[in-house]
């Protein structure tokens, strides 16, 4: 993985003194709520509704164990002893000081961490593929370009105070798993018939309250030009996008506002200018940077562990695990584990610092060193033996990361919701622990097969329900939570944005919603079908017909 | 005399940034004495009566665009770019156009809600010239506020003031 060199170590330190300082004249009462929000903000620092929170970035959610050993450190010492996984593979820590925060940021500096932009109206954390290097479908590893792209907008003066947030994401493989059609700016790594490396770029998606799947702005700029392209979208935002309505500020709606092809053909009027000048990138500072991401010593072993066969043959829990937790490498005799952050007694992407130390000890000794985040909230030990995943199972089962439920229908997406986020009009870690409760019963699980929810706590869709199979949105009806349902929403190369199936619910009805939903796609669905094809196929009628009854239907249907 | 940053050091300035209030129309011109920055709609009024008068700049708000200035940007000395808030990050791409685009070797002034916090970023875009509000620093503060000028020693990406990326300028070993 990438290593800081003195550039690299002494921007972040510079970072830790300049914050240390603000946060001083803050204190002071040289600095307003006003003027610091930004600041703290743009360093990851929120005020929630118990306390700070700080949201700690984990570049493309890569992770070395001293790193995370350090995170656990951090969780202990400064925290409550956990740490929160987000849904762009960062790191959220919910109960630090305020004044504690300029010596968290020294400590993670001392591991080549930071929290630099992981919120504000400015470019966030890179997020990419969690199987970056490692898939079997990968035609480029995305790594090494995430990196030179981080490095490009950590601190870019021009664009540190956009009209609102801004989200980059890459994906090198077949299957998109960085979820780059609902991203600001999607980039999609390709070969051209040439044989050259460039990207596919799309722009104007995102989540939120207006939900958007991005267009194409361009089929291949070649990787010389990413960054000067990059930016010729970025200044047109920066420039035009509005500013006189929060909720309209997001680059999306400046592109559906002009259209793609007008917003195309002022990117590219800009890009003429920049195009081919100082900032193209050199061969040799990708070399630099891919240097970075060599492949693993890899031993040389059969496809199919002897051993391994037999341990699943003799333990039907093992062979439970491997079968949802445990993915195909693209070396033979490894293979990738899912290390599940979903135990039903906690929250969905919660991780205890005694557990992120067990983690990295199962990485040091059996995945060399390295640990990655999904935007799943779950943690990946991506190069496993498979003769060594017996033991790996047994030492997660005892630290309760091996829920074997990865894809399933309790493997929720989640954000913190109302029980931590001031953003939030409903909770929505309840809910989400209702329904795996509902759903403990893994035959069942099995036999529902592969299924996304996701929850969030408001139409910010942290939780990325706009794209969950199931996807629940908490919102506020006179004061009191309440839970509206859509479904056929969608990530990866088919993403699609779900739609609304009638009048939302009280809390206490979700795990039976839940359950009349699967009700009616285990009746309806063919054979073979995923939860997600039969809704496609049938459309929302036949569910709506199971969660509201035939009269409620027909009601709604005449008063339309 | 008021103090500002210009090239990195604090200087006494009496240059008068003219706003026009409602009663105000562009077209009735009364100028004062000496240095000033005349709002877009006045320098667009009076343009051949004001083109070369010594010490006379024209300040846009970050709506305005830098492309309509372009073309007088001989006749003047100075370009003043408003922050109305300073979350408002329009006028850091003004600036850079306005050096980069546009060549502009004038003076160029960062008015408004400007802040020690982004100093910084200010110099990167091409600012030369840093005015924080009447009253907002006192000297000795706007002294220290120096420091922000320094934040960052090194960065990655090319700007106005660093024309060539990190990735250019030095020998980074893999």
């Amino acid at each position: 993985m990438y290593r800081y060199d003195s550039y690299d170590q002494k921007i972040v330190d510079e970072r830790v003194a300049q914050f240390r300082d603000q946060t001083r004249r803050y204190l002071a009462g040289e600095l307003t709520d006003d003027e610091f929000r930004p600041l703290r903000l743009q360093n990851g620092l929120y005020i929630q509704r118990h306390a700070p929170m700080l949201r700690v970035a984990v570049p493309y959610g890569l992770l070395s164990t001293r790193q995370v050993r350090k995170l656990a450190h951090i969780a202990r010492s400064y925290d409550k002893g956990y740490t929160h996984i987000t849904t762009r593979q960062n790191f959220q820590f919910n109960w630090p000081s305020l004044e504690a925060v300029p010596e968290i940021l020294a400590e993670l500096a001392s591991v080549e961490m930071h929290a630099i932009q992981t919120s504000g109206a400015c470019i966030r954390n890179i997020t990419s593929d969690p199987f970056a290097g490692v898939a079997g479908d990968e035609y480029i590893d995305p790594r090494p370009w995430c990196e030179v792209l981080r490095q490009w907008s950590t601190f870019h003066p021009e664009f540190a105070f956009l009209p609102r947030k801004f989200k980059i994401a890459v994906n090198g493989a077949r299957q998109d798993r960085a979820v780059i059609q609902c991203h600001d700016i999607g980039l999609e790594l390709k070969r051209n018939e040439a044989g050259e490396i460039g990207f596919r770029v799309l722009v104007g998606g995102g989540m939120g309250r207006t939900p958007i799947i991005g267009e194409e702005i361009s089929d291949f700029v070649p990787w010389q030009h990413i960054i000067t392209y990059n930016e010729a979208i970025l200044r047109v935002y920066n420039r035009h996008g509005r500013r006189d309505n929060l909720y309209k500020a997001r680059i999306k709606i400046l592109v559906k506002a002009l259209g793609i092809a007008e917003f195309k053909r002022q990117v590219e009027a800009e890009w003429a200018f920049t195009r081919g000048g100082p900032s193209t990138l050199t061969e040799a500072e990708v070399t630099r940077v891919g240097a970075h991401f060599t492949t693993p010593a890899y031993a040389s072993l059969p496809s199919e562990d002897a051993g391994y066969a037999q341990q699943r043959a003799a333990n039907a829990a093992f062979a439970a695990w491997t079968k949802r937790n445990v993915l195909a490498h693209k070396v033979p005799g490894y293979a990738i584990v899912v290390v599940s952050l979903k135990d039903p007694k906690r929250a969905p992407g919660d991780v205890t610092d005694s557990q992120l130390e067990r983690v990295a000890d199962l990485a040091d000794a059996y995945s060399f060193g390295e640990i990655r985040a999904t935007h799943e909230q779950n943690l990946v030990l991506a190069d496993v033996k498979q003769s060594d995943l017996f033991a790996v199972w047994e030492q997660l089962r005892s630290a309760n990361l091996a829920t074997p439920t990865f894809g399933l229908l309790t493997d929720i997406i989640c954000c913190p919701g109302g029980d931590f986020c001031s953003l939030a009009n409903a909770k929505s870690i309840p809910i989400a622990n209702a329904i795996q409760a509902r759903f403990e019963d893994l035959d069942y699980l099995y036999d529902i097969g592969d299924i996304e929810l996701n929850i969030s706590g408001c139409m910010n869709s942290c939780g990325h329900h706009h794209v969950g199979h199931i996807g629940i949105l908490g919102v506020d009806k006179n004061g009191e939570e309440w839970y509206q349902v859509s479904l056929g929403g969608s990530q990866g190369n088919q993403t699609s944005i779900g739609k609304v199936i009638g009048r939302s619910f009280a809390a206490h009805e979700m795990p039976d919603v839940i359950s009349k939903i699967i009700t009616v796609y285990q009746a309806e669905r063919q054979e073979g079908e995923r939860f997600i094809e039969t809704v496609r196929r049938t459309g929302l009628d036949p569910f709506k017909l199971g969660v509201y009854g035939e009269a409620a239907v027909k009601e709604r249907k005449q008063n339309a | 005399m008021p103090k500002l940053i210009k090239n990195g050091q604090l200087v006494d300035d009496n240059a008068q940034v003219l706003i026009l209030d409602e009663t105000q129309a562009p077209e009735e011109l009364s100028l004062p004495e000496g240095p000033v920055f005349v709002p877009f709609a006045v320098w667009q009024a009076h343009k051949g009566q004001l083109s070369g008068r010594p010490g006379l700049g024209v300040w846009l708000d970050s709506h305005e665009d830098v492309a309509e200035l372009a073309e007088d940007l001989g006749e003047i000395s100075g370009v003043a770019l408003n922050f109305p808030k300073f979350t408002d990050g329009r006028s850091y791409s003004a600036a850079a156009l306005l050096r980069t685009r546009y060549g502009f070797k004038g003076e160029i002034r960062a008015i408004g809600d400007v802040l020690r916090d982004q100093f910084f970023f200010m110099q990167r875009c091409g600012f030369d010239t840093i005015q924080p509000k009447a009253g907002k620093y006192s000297d000795a503060q706007l002294e220290a506020a120096l420091a922000s000028l320094q934040d960052f020693s090194t960065p990655y990406q090319a700007a106005v003031d660093q024309p060539a990326p990190l990735f250019r300028r030095a020998q980074r070993a893999a």
